[in-house]
């Protein structure tokens, strides 16, 4: 790892400000990514902003179908919410399948959605619920904040400080983990509200998370596996790796969608 | 430089150190504490797991800095006046190592997943919860019947101060 200077941010403001006074700073969140990234030297900050301490970032409100998560609240603390896991299981299933209990300990859905992996897990969860994301300056929705791989919207200096969501009639994900790294080689989450469906798929696209329309469309009609045979997905845009070719990726696709509507049904 | 203090197994302590010093290289380095291992330093492994403020982390995905003003446990501080811990005491018993290098952090991984756990654990579940720590002897047969010996031990423990 490169020489970094470390600050530890009281506030949010505090945050900006130490972030905007630095050479090429980087605010650190839970470190999950960012850690391991400097010391492979993939990346080398001349600053890091440790928000893990800032109070105003931590917490989970649920009130009825309103959801507002921190970004700084951790994997394992949305896991094991039981507000949360009554008003949206999903989101809490998903979040208890990221990486492993110490990741977990350590993790913020901030710090996942700032990063935006193309493989991550909470950028499918987001993207399906039509959630917002609060910064410091703005309100961004989903739909408008995952830009592509690794790319958000985010401007220079601007800090996720939330996510909030109304709860779905019905929602579910399902992911096949890499068998080594546990990321997602193909994750799908699916939500209903009424006969709208959203569903989002992270790990398989070759620019980050993107909406399966064709899936969206089939079970708009049922929200059943069975409205899903039959129904295939293009190859065109999805990632080919060591891991697996597009076409076995654009299977998992719509094996993932049946597996997470069937979890939504509970 | 940072200047980091935090408490460790109890005792408190005070450093100075490069602001890119790891947790786990402070207290190996620093401290001495040499129970805390190393295994890949790609986050995976787990051998190098600690408690801080009462939760397992990876130690060697986490600057010392980060950790500074906190309350750390490592291996070395899991057995009181000599009498080695439940878990501790369940690896041996349960012969839950081969080479040992793994065993610092699933030990720290085992109390923590109890911890968590207070009404008791079951094989499939541990299993699931081992998945941050690598074994490279493949040794997990034994380290999963420690950990339910532990946890039934733990267990029955608690429901007996209760």
């Amino acid at each position: 790892m490169y020489q970094t200077n470390y600050h530890r941010a009281s506030s949010v403001d505090d945050a900006v400000k130490l972030l905007k006074s630095s050479d090429d700073g980087k605010l650190l969140a839970g470190g999950m990514t960012l850690i391991a990234a400097m010391k492979t030297r993939l990346a080398a900050p001349s600053d890091l902003i440790d928000l893990r301490h800032v109070g105003e970032l931590k917490g989970i409100s649920v009130a009825g179908k309103e959801v507002t998560i921190a970004a700084g609240t951790t994997h394992a603390e949305v896991a094991a919410h039981g507000e949360l896991a009554r008003a949206c299981h999903a989101i809490c299933h998903l979040a208890s399948h990221i990486g492993d209990p110490h990741v977990r300990h350590m993790g913020t859905i901030g710090g996942s959605i700032a990063n935006n992996d193309p493989a991550a897990d909470y950028p499918a969860g987001l993207l399906a619920l039509g959630a917002t994301i609060v910064t410091n300056s703005r309100e961004i929705a989903a739909d408008d904040y995952f830009t592509g791989m690794f790319e958000t919207a985010l401007e220079e200096g601007e800090v996720v400080t939330a996510v909030k969501f109304t709860a779905p009639d019905q929602c579910g994900y399902a992911k096949f983990p890499n068998p080594a790294s546990r990321y997602a080689l193909t994750g799908v989450f699916v939500a209903r509200r009424g006969g709208e469906v959203r569903v989002a798929v992270t790990g398989a696209g070759d620019d980050g998370v993107f909406r399966a329309t064709a899936i969206e469309e089939a079970l708009a009609g049922s929200f059943d596996p069975s409205a899903l045979e039959g129904v295939s997905v293009s190859a065109d845009d999805l990632m080919s790796d060591i891991h697996a070719s597009a076409d076995y990726r654009a299977n998992l696709v719509v094996v993932m969608a049946k597996r997470a509507v069937a979890a939504a049904k509970g | 430089m940072s200047k980091v203090e935090m408490m460790v197994n109890g005792r408190k302590v005070a450093g100075e150190v490069e602001d890119r010093t790891l947790l786990v290289h402070f207290l190996r380095e620093n401290l001495g504490m040499t129970g805390t291992h190393v295994g890949c330093d790609t986050s995976q492994c787990g051998a190098c797991v600690v408690h801080l403020d009462g939760k397992a982390v990876k130690s060697c995905s986490m600057l010392a800095a980060q950790a500074s003003g906190s309350d750390v446990i490592t291996i070395e501080g899991l057995a009181a006046g000599g009498e080695l811990h439940p878990v501790q005491a369940a690896f041996k018993e349960h012969h839950g190592l081969q080479c040992g290098f793994c065993t610092p952090g699933m030990i720290m991984a085992a109390v923590d997943m109890i911890n968590r756990h207070p009404g008791g654990l079951d094989e499939k579940t541990v299993r699931a919860e081992l998945e941050g720590n690598i074994c490279r002897c493949t040794g997990y047969h034994n380290i999963v019947k420690a950990i339910l010996a532990a946890s039934g031990q733990m267990s029955a423990g608690a429901a007996r101060a209760a």
